[in-house]
């Protein structure tokens, strides 16, 4: 039953030896052994590494609060020595050569890496389906997909396979998923946590967080990896220490804005009544609810998918064949090429790297990309007028909870479900899913946190006040 | 904006961007295009005459450093992530006939 813990609660039998890293290792694998093949979080779960590993730690006398505890990563995330695939045929070979900014912290902290976690090809996608190898299901229900792109990390805590997990967020990848599966999945600010080690969707979107069981958990792991680093001249130069420790259930006087754009047509009526319940409560304990307005909010999502394939197509660009795992048998350079990127990428891939060509191509370039990055400023100012009235703004996570396999079959359609998450990325502010409930299918629904630029703890802050209620 | 993707253009594209497609393909791809379009030409409602573009959110300028070389420790590790290499070089097909 280890498997089910917090983390917080693991962390502290850790500490004080009323249990070994070992034992909750092995029950960990336990589990996923039993379970895993009907769920399908993980495409490689590294047994050996991860009970030697914790008989090291068992034999220290003293340790840390993260230390002997085990992290799923997702697939997009380098781990040194293991296999990396981004969920996609033309990384199915490689091995990382190094480990990401973010694994080298956990690893540092004396976290146990206990496997890859399966994820949409190149994190394109919001349920999982267009992995290369597996499909994940929704723990909750297995008829239902987690969500996406990291469909495998969010099942692993949420099947109790593990207590927390890294995935990485472009437009929602962790909080849609989050709010699907019932539990918690933080989005930090662009550059607050290094980027170095994951592979790159959209550079000016791409962030790591984690996913738990708690507020408080996810917290632990926000304030492990957070930080700036020389190999990310992105991140944030702004003093991380004692992170964990600001983070106090407070929310008494916090004001907090309900953006009107949020909460119209085309919201499920339970997923609004359920966050609208959660917002009441949030009201009792002592925070300050007004109405306010992102006019520009419901461009987002077409920004986002000018901008997301732009770079996207741009950064793909590397997987040539010549340089990284999978390479097609052809007569010369150019077949070879075109053959590779065939074979090795799926649909959904090949859709927004054509997509990033042609709006980047002579011609188009001001009336798509430039475009779309006025009109990103447009949608940054709306967040910035917006917090000079408000600490937090509240949202439903998703406008639907979890939808079937094969039910969003047209591109456009998957696209919608990232209505309400997009708009973060677009601003580059930080966001959390918080699980508020089920609806009457008995599927978890989840409510949005935003705040401000490096204002994670507000964030976490209000969760935590939630939780504890 | 143009409101549509031709085949010809999709294969254009695909060249552009290096991907192999068949012609059932051209065809699919040309609709969804055409859908993803339709969809994010919505922007043009927005008056965005005088407003800069904006590239980074975080209000970050140049980052700069000393440009000191730093040996990386490794190289031949990345170079062996490589389909085909030999004697620490990636090994590429010719590229002049």
């Amino acid at each position: 039953m280890l498997n089910k813990l917090n983390l917080t609660d693991l962390s502290a039998k850790l500490q004080r030896k009323e249990i070994s890293s070992f034992e909750l290792v092995s029950n960990c694998l336990k589990e996923i052994k039993a379970n895993d093949q009907k769920i399908g979080a993980f495409l490689e779960v590294f047994e050996e590494d991860a009970l030697n590993q914790a008989k090291e730690i068992d034999k220290k006398e003293k340790i840390g609060p993260l230390e002997g505890i085990p992290i799923a990563i997702k697939d997009a995330i380098l781990v040194k020595g293991k296999r990396n695939t981004c969920g996609s045929k033309i990384l199915e070979n490689y091995i990382a050569a190094y480990d990401a900014t973010a694994v080298k912290k956990l690893k540092d902290a004396g976290m146990i890496i206990i496997g890859k976690t399966n994820m949409d090809e190149f994190a394109m996608g919001s349920s999982t389906e267009t992995s290369a190898f597996q499909k994940t299901k929704n723990p909750v229900n297995l008829e239902y997909v987690p969500g996406g792109s990291s469909g495998g990390s969010v099942a692993s805590v949420s099947a109790n396979f593990v207590p927390v997990s890294l995935g990485s967020d472009t437009g929602g990848s962790i909080r849609q998923p989050a709010a699907f599966c019932g539990v918690y999945g933080l989005k930090p600010t662009y550059g607050r946590v290094s980027r170095y080690g994951l592979v790159a969707l959209a550079s000016s979107f791409d962030c790591i967080g984690p996913f738990a069981r708690s507020a408080e958990d996810c917290a632990w792991i926000f304030s492990a990896i957070a930080g700036n680093d020389l190999n990310d001249s992105t991140s944030s130069k702004l003093d991380t220490q004692n992170l964990i420790e600001q983070i106090l259930p407070v929310i008494k006087g916090l004001k907090i804005g309900l953006p009107k754009e949020c909460f119209g047509d085309g919201i499920n009526k339970e997923v609004k009544e359920k966050v609208e319940l959660a917002i009441k409560k949030l009201e009792k304990l002592g925070a300050h609810i007004s109405e306010v307005s992102l006019p520009h909010s419901k461009y987002a999502l077409a920004v986002y998918y000018i901008l997301l394939p732009a770079e996207a197509s741009a950064n793909l660009a590397r997987f040539d064949g010549v340089r990284y795992g999978f390479s097609a048998k052809a007569e010369n350079l150019i077949s070879n090429y075109l053959k590779t990127r065939a074979q090795g990428f799926g649909d959904e891939v090949k859709r927004r790297i054509m997509l990033g060509t042609y709006t980047l191509s002579a011609g188009y370039y001001d009336a798509y990309y430039k475009k779309a990055q006025q009109v990103r400023t447009k949608v940054v100012e709306d967040y910035k007028k917006v917090f000079e009235k408000v600490d937090l703004l509240a949202t439903p996570t998703t406008p639907t909870t979890a939808f079937k396999f094969g039910e969003k079959a047209d591109p456009v359609e998957m696209y919608m479900n990232d209505i309400l998450t997009v708009s973060a990325n677009v601003a580059g502010v930080p966001a959390i899913s918080i699980p508020v409930g089920f609806d009457s299918k008995k599927l978890p629904v989840g409510m949005q946190l935003v705040a401000n630029h490096f204002e994670e703890t507000k964030l976490l802050q209000a969760a935590k006040a939630y939780e504890t209620l | 904006m143009p409101d549509i993707i031709t085949k010809a253009e999709v294969e254009k594209v695909a060249k552009l961007a290096r991907i192999e497609i068949t012609e059932p393909e051209k065809e699919k791809f040309a609709k969804q295009l055409t859908n993803i379009l339709d969809y994010v030409n919505q922007l043009s409602e927005v008056n965005t005459e005088n407003v800069s573009p904006t590239s980074q959110v975080t209000e970050l300028n140049n980052v700069m450093r000393a440009d000191e070389i730093e040996p990386y420790k490794d190289p031949v590790a990345l170079v062996e992530k490589a389909p085909e290499s030999r004697d620490g070089q990636i090994k590429v097909k010719s590229i002049l006939g």
